[in-house]
């Protein structure tokens, strides 16, 4: 007997919770967009600019109390130290120092003499420095990378579709981004390059699960040419629910891996991506899907267009034929 | 074919699994090349330097003005011609990124141009490398009146900046790996920007000194015969300036250079009466100069400079013929170590700054290393056994094409020599994670047209057919978030990139092309009239 998470047929009325989520969705959004301006974002040094500097013990804790006393007598302005990953570990975040790039390195070498001078046994496990020149320019790429990203997925699903489910889509997505960075301003995790990397991860993921639905939405409206567009969406939604679950298990399986035992370096990433893969599954379902219903899409262009679609299999000579 | 691609995925994958023994008695036709391991895996140093570029303008800028002060300085001195026939310049000026010069008798401005035009024509870098300045035109010589104006013109000013940074990349290299056997990387990134990356390495303070200085060394006379006081005042001659040696002592030196660094050819650390000193020696032409210089002299002393320091001003004892000899003053045996290995790798052409610095531990990288395969491996247990308890047979051939599909990645990742970083494995768990994607598609169409009534080949034929067009889609769009991640992200996220998009496309044959042919095999053989699925 075969694991199945999701019943064979399921007759779900989503589309009939789509007044609900919408009203969540909109909330979460200005909710998101208000943790946003009202408590910013916990900037890592990728994009602040400033030092930081992990040390340990090779199997002891290291004593907290005093290397945050050790710090504060160096007069470097914000410093913050705290435990990394276990009680053996500490890191120690400085704020840009005033001035240009030499003045950082100076504090960096400040830090380092002063702690291995006070404690001997310390090791120098990592250290970052990033100046103000570089820090400028990440947050420059940052926004550019996914504003360019939405933009070429736009341009893709317009290509592919019609420009109701490229419009669908980039709405979903940006639903998806703005509630990942509401997400960081709440819990106030470190918002650093990798989580960058993650959004955009997440854009990738989100639109895998959008693109798999409205390509059943197509396929159904073109084989129901009678049927109403609400229903076309629940039929779609239901066909496709047990392979939207089971993608996001196996996702999430290997990404709760990553999360426990990955290490506190990308932990910062995978809960974002663990975020991401989570709203971008209920986008894709109760955002984007209902979307098309909103803007009403001309099924005639879409039967027309199924002639020259390449990618419709026709007649297409089978390996399983020959029996 | 298909068998083809798979082979080819697990020779190029194999040299990582084997022992660095084992690697060497590989037939040669065998790769060799393993994984690239990122800094955070491997431990080690990267510095972002930037170099002020307009250093290097400026001071090509100042040798044009040198070089017509001294054509200027030769005309005055001719005797064949009369003193008003003589072509002298005067004003020489140099401003943002020109040199302005008049002409002493209006009357000689063609003359004049006929003596300015070869600077026009000068190589790059003082002839060191002729190919970057051929046939390009590095200043532009134009006239009003009786002044002329020598302008570096943009080419010109581009090539001399890309020149100074393949120096600079070049002094780096002597400097921070004088032997030649570390594996360090130097890149250059934009017009303005060198990445340095030292493996193994744990203090960035070590190669921050290495670099941070130019090392710009010099002899020059001393002046003597002035007091305290008129140096307190600023009582100097023309072409004289202060300088203070490492305790805070003023000394008075003549700016005309006797030797420099240039002309050094070794610079080793020695003993000199138990004390560490440099030990150096000249080419011929430094040897002659300064031989010359020690026999008049004698009795004098003379200042070594480096970097506008003072770092000792003995006094000749006699001749020093043979262009031998020792710098003391430097300091311990580490600071001599140091400074000989700056004045042999030569001084650099532009002034580095860090602008960022990223130093991973050795243990912290081999910590990264365990705790990223740890969460690979269970990642990777945890969706085969999931995969095989909801589709059964099914989901056994699915696992075969993600173990396949694992095994391309490390190959394509040796091949093209990509490095993998720790955001890499989280994009290989990733990976891991969506590859299986592709199958899901397939099979849970496969599973709706079993369930409205197609025969078991018919419904093998559709899942494939009809999830092939959504499979596209869907991993052309995660793809182009890949590329833009590679094209835009720096150091680690572009590690990532590089195995999500790796991934994506050895996913997209494992999970399409090789699934179906282990399924049509044992469809071929069994065939059954429903599927177990």
């Amino acid at each position: 007997m075969l694991l199945k998470l999701v019943p064979q047929e399921t007759k779900v009325n989503f589309l009939g919770m789509r007044k609900v989520a919408a009203v969540l969705s909109i909330i979460l959004v200005i909710g998101s967009l208000a943790l946003f301006f009202v408590n910013s974002l916990n900037y890592g040094i990728d994009f602040k600019g400033g030092i930081t500097v992990e040390v340990g013990y090779e199997n002891k804790a290291v004593p907290l109390a005093e290397v945050r006393e050790l710090m504060g007598t160096l007069n470097l302005g914000d410093v913050s130290v705290k435990q990394f990953g276990s009680d053996r570990d500490l890191l120690i975040r400085i704020e840009r120092q005033p001035g240009g790039d030499a003045e950082q390195s100076v504090a960096m070498t400040n830090v380092r003499d002063r702690l291995s001078n006070v404690f001997p046994e310390l090791i120098y496990r990592q250290g970052n420095i990033i100046g103000p020149v570089v820090s400028e320019e990440l947050k420059r790429d940052g926004v550019l990378s996914v504003t360019i990203a939405v933009l070429a997925v736009l341009i893709y699903i317009w290509f592919r579709f019609e420009w109701q489910f490229g419009v669908g889509a980039v709405v979903a997505l940006l639903h998806d981004v703005l509630l990942t960075v509401g997400f960081f301003a709440l819990t106030r995790l470190e918002f650093n390059l990798t989580i960058i990397a993650a959004l955009l991860t997440i854009v990738g993921y989100s639109l895998n699960d959008t693109v798999v639905v409205y390509d059943r939405v197509r396929e159904n409206i073109r084989k129901y040419r009678k049927m109403a567009m609400e229903d076309v969406l629940n039929l779609s939604l239901n066909q496709t629910l047990s392979r939207t679950v089971m993608t996001s298990v196996t996702t999430l399986l290997a990404l709760f891996a990553l999360f426990f035992l990955g290490g506190e370096v990308i932990r910062g990433f995978t809960a974002a991506m663990i975020w991401g893969v989570v709203i971008g599954t209920y986008s894709s379902i109760f955002v984007a899907s209902p979307l098309l219903m909103f803007f009403k899409i001309r099924r005639e262009s879409m039967v027309l267009d199924e002639e020259d679609d390449p990618t419709v299999d026709k007649s297409r000579p089978s390996q399983f034929e020959n029996f | 074919m298909i068998a083809l691609v798979c082979l080819y995925g697990a020779v190029t994958a194999l040299p990582n699994f084997l022992s660095e023994e084992q690697r060497a008695a590989l037939p040669g036709f065998m790769p060799e090349d393993t994984l690239n391991l990122g800094l955070d895996l491997q431990g080690g140093v990267h510095l972002l330097w930037g170099a002020q570029t307009e250093d290097v303008v400026n001071a090509r800028l100042d040798n044009l003005a040198d070089q017509i002060r001294d054509i200027s300085r030769e005309e005055a001195r001719r005797r064949d011609v009369p003193r008003e026939q003589r072509v002298t310049f005067t004003d020489i000026k140099v401003t943002e990124a020109s040199v302005t010069a008049r002409v002493r008798n209006p009357g000689l401005t063609e003359q004049a141009r006929q003596k300015l035009i070869p600077l026009t024509q000068s190589q790059v870098g003082g002839g060191v490398a002729p190919v970057l300045g051929g046939g390009v035109q590095e200043v532009e010589l134009e006239r009003s009146d009786d002044v002329f104006t020598l302008t570096l013109t943009e080419q010109g000013i581009e090539i001399q900046k890309r020149d100074a940074i393949s120096r600079s990349m070049e002094v780096m290299r002597k400097r921070v790996d004088p032997t030649g056997t570390k594996e360090i990387t130097l890149q250059p990134q934009g017009s303005d920007r060198i990445v340095l990356e030292v493996p193994g390495a744990s203090d960035p303070e070590e190669i921050k000194n290495l670099i941070g200085k130019t090392a710009k060394l010099s002899f020059h006379d001393v002046e003597t015969n002035l007091s305290p006081d008129d140096i307190a005042k600023g009582r100097l001659r023309p072409r004289q300036k202060v300088l203070f040696t490492r305790e805070g002592q003023p000394i008075v030196i003549n700016e005309r250079v006797i030797v420099s660094g240039d002309d050094l050819i070794d610079a080793k650390p020695a003993y000199d009466r138990g004390t560490p000193v440099v030990s150096f020696s000249f080419n011929l032409a430094g040897a002659k100069r300064f031989g010359t210089h020690t026999a008049n002299n004698v009795g004098r002393p003379f200042a070594i400079v480096l970097d506008d320091e003072v770092i000792s001003a003995p006094n000749i004892n006699g001749p020093i013929p043979g262009g031998q000899g020792i710098i003391q003053g430097v300091g311990n045996i580490k600071e001599v170590n140091e400074l000989s290995t700056l004045l042999k790798a030569g001084a650099l052409p532009v002034k580095l700054t860090v602008l960022a610095e990223r130093t991973v531990g050795p243990d912290l990288g081999k910590d990264n290393i365990d705790k990223g395969s740890l969460a690979a491996i269970i990642g990777f247990v945890g969706v085969i056994i999931y995969m095989v308890l909801s589709y059964g047979l099914f989901g056994l051939a699915a696992n075969v094409a993600l173990i396949t599909n694992l095994i391309l990645i490390t190959g394509f990742l040796s091949l093209f020599q990509a490095t993998l970083t720790l955001p890499g494995i989280a994009g290989v768990v990733l990976t891991i994670g969506m590859a299986v994607d592709a199958n899901v598609l397939i099979f849970e169409r496969i599973r709706e047209e079993q369930r409205s009534g197609a025969k078991a080949f018919q419904a093998m034929e559709r899942g494939y057919g009809q999830a092939l067009s959504t499979i596209m889609d869907a991993n052309i769009t995660t793809f182009i978030a890949a590329a833009i991640l590679y094209f835009l992200g720096s150091g680690p996220v572009q590690g990532f990139a590089v195995t999500l998009g790796i991934g994506i496309l050895t996913s997209m044959f494992t999970a399409v092309v090789l699934t179906r042919y282990i399924l049509s095999t044992w469809l071929k053989r069994k065939r059954p009239t429903t599927l177990p699925i």
